[in-house]
Formats: structure tokens, C-alpha cells, sequence
């Protein structure tokens, strides 16, 4: 699934045991598409040797709750919100 | 779910972030030298690395220091890619 700058997106708060980049703290929460980074390899197979095809789709997502935090999320930890 | 000691970021403290600087010892450059070559060389990434270092026990991460990590990381992802035998490095100490 694809995002633009602007769209607001949801953090999946799926159980994930295996590694992977998504910090806990902004599992479940919704914030701002801020940037498309463009697309990466997947860290949660090349983590176990694999290849880490096919590319994902990398944004920086912006969290407002008080404080502002921004996060590098991959595209299939996010949902339309 | 339970995050990994590694999934720390928003977690309430009351202890203060040590941000004192100190000079790389020499093992400690030497394993940043080790991850680099085993990265250039195609035998293990930096993703495998951050996986080895988050199954750490979380008592073990705790204690460890960042290089101590990557330490422990490269000698279980090396047994499970067969570079190492199980055991190999304390035999040689």
C-alpha cells in the first residue's frame, strides 16, 4: 500500500516476534506521513540471511501527542487512518 | 506483547541518560573493524547483527555494553552460519 505526504496512517499493533524496526512506543498510533524515504530492502528477512526482496516502501511518519516524535516506518506496518 | 530490552524508546525513567564520552579501547575498535570486514565480505549484515544482539537475555542486555553486544551478536550469528563451531571461541581463550 502506498501513502503521500500529508495522509494520516496508523502503526499496526500486530504481534511481530522476529526482528523489526518498529518501535513500540508508536505501535497503535496514528500520525502524519512527513516524507517518502523511497524503498528498501525488507530488515525483517535479511535478518535471517534472506535476500530482503522485494523492496518496501520506507516513510518517516509524524507523531503528535504533547510531544512530537518522528519515526522511519515501513509500509506494511501502516494503515489508512 | 512483551517488547524486547532492545524496544526501549518512550519507556518512563527517572534515571538520567549517561551522556559522558570515552575513548574507544582497543577490542572495541577492533569488533567494529570485524563487523564492517563481515559485512564488506557478504558472511553476515547489519540486520543479522541487530538480531543477534535483541535475543540477547534482557538481564544479559542490560549489563552488556554496546560493543559487548555486537561481541555476542557476531559469535551466535557466526555458529548459526557454521563459520564458528559451538564453543570454538572459549577453546581458544
Amino acid at each position: 500500500m502506498s501513502f503521500a505526504v500529508g495522509e494520516r496512517v496508523r502503526v499496526s499493533a500486530r504481534e511481530h516476534r522476529g526482528h523489526h524496526r518498529t518501535p513500540g512506543y508508536v505501535k497503535g498510533r496514528v500520525g502524519t506521513v512527513e516524507r517518502r524515504h523511497g524503498a528498501f530492502t525488507n530488515p525483517e528477512t535479511r535478518a535471517y540471511g534472506e535476500s530482503g526482496l522485494p523492496e518496501r516502501e520506507l516513510y518517516l511518519v509524524r507523531f503528535e501527542n504533547g510531544h512530537v516524535v518522528s519515526a522511519d516506518i515501513f509500509e506494511h506496518w501502516l494503515e489508512p487512518a | 506483547m512483551q517488547a524486547g530490552a532492545h524496544d526501549r524508546g518512550g519507556l518512563p525513567t527517572t534515571e538520567p541518560i549517561d551522556r559522558t564520552e570515552h575513548e574507544l579501547e582497543d577490542w572495541e575498535l577492533l569488533t567494529d573493524a570485524l563487523v564492517g570486514a563481515l559485512g564488506r565480505a557478504g558472511v553476515m549484515n547489519v540486520d543479522e547483527l541487530r538480531r543477534g544482539i535483541e535475543s540477547m537475555p534482557p538481564d544479559e542486555y542490560e549489563r552488556a555494553g554496546y560493543y559487548e553486544r555486537w561481541l555476542f551478536s557476531v559469535e551466535k550469528i557466526l555458529t548459526e552460519k557454521g563459520v564458528l563451531a559451538p564453543g570454538e571461541l572459549e577453546s581458544r581463550l
